[in-house]
């Protein structure tokens, strides 16, 4: 299990995945700089983790989601490597076309950081696959821009394939997403996003560790 | 060459932003505001003086980059 954590000028979450992979998978991720133009040779898995790349200058997410390193991601991930985006990860892989719809203003305005509770709507992920269907875990967010939207046929088709991955559990959206929705994937299942911070729910320290298994969930995939 | 490109968001996107401008003006007592829409606008400065070629390289740029048309509108005028 090879993994590589993309880092662009403004990312600032990169510390706590390379921790949380290091953790679970026992191996120490890459850290690739944004100009490079090929991934490490093997890698298996890419994050692109949270943070303020470029400041959010433009829409969230968009000036990295150009950035050299982004087009190998892209012709990579179109032969199945495995790619998980972390909110301003999520918004960059959105960017990049990697996944589909938009993340916008959170509806209420408000950078929202707390903890949100999370279900499991499909356990058959990368990402989620020593999960319950079903089950709820902790995870805290900490975003401004994590509403998610998209057109109405997308949606029907994303919900009907089951590419919703996590949804906020009823009454604790903080965002306004559409269908409560915090996480997809796209249809070949080798590119999740997500806005909650799963690398933030795994040791004593955090206060819970719901999201080690999802971590856990990566050796299995 | 100079180009002014507007951005707005598409019909039926929400636009929080918009929303909070349309409740302060009318706090303010501005009545009658019956919707805000915030868009962006940018100023292009091309060295390129052929105007079909700048339009077609603004274009790209809008599509590529400047607007996410998952969610967003463009218009281009060159001077």
């Amino acid at each position: 299990m090879n993994s590589a954590v993309l880092l662009f000028p403004g990312i600032n979450r990169e510390h706590d995945m390379v921790l949380a992979l290091q953790r679970t998978t026992g191996k120490t991720p890459h850290v690739v700089w944004h100009t490079d133009t090929n991934l490490p040779a093997g890698t298996d898995l890419v994050v692109v983790p949270g943070g303020f790349s470029y400041g959010d200058y433009l829409r969230c997410g968009a000036i990295a989601a150009r950035s050299p390193i982004m087009a190998d991601v892209k012709a990579k991930a179109a032969k199945g490597l495995k790619v998980l985006g972390v909110c301003n990860g999520f918004q960059i892989v959105t960017e990049a076309g990697l996944l589909p719809g938009a993340l916008v203003r959170n509806a209420d305005l408000k950078f929202v950081c707390k903890e949100v509770r999370l279900r499991i709507e499909n356990n058959q992920t990368f990402f989620t696959n020593k999960t319950a269907q079903g089950s709820i875990v902790s995870c805290p967010v900490a975003h401004g821009e994590g509403n998610y939207i998209v057109d109405a046929e997308t949606l029907k088709r994303i919900e009907g394939e089951g590419r919703v991955v996590f949804r906020y559990v009823e009454g604790t959206n903080p965002n306004g997403a559409m269908n409560d929705i915090a996480g997809i994937c796209n249809e070949a299942g080798n590119v999740i996003g997500m806005m909650p911070h799963p690398e933030n729910m795994i040791e004593a320290l955090h206060g819970k560790q719901d999201c080690v298994t999802l971590f856990e969930s990566l050796l299995a995939a | 060459m100079k180009a002014k490109i507007k951005v707005t968001l598409k019909n039926g996107v929400l636009d929080p932003q918009g929303k909070a401008i349309e409740h302060a003006l009318g706090s303010m007592g501005f009545s009658g505001v019956n919707g805000v829409r915030q868009g962006k606008f940018f100023e292009v400065e091309l060295a390129e003086t052929d105007k079909a070629k700048a339009e077609v390289m603004l274009k790209q740029m809008c599509e590529k980059l400047i607007a996410n048309t998952v969610i967003e509108n463009y218009a281009i005028e060159l001077a």
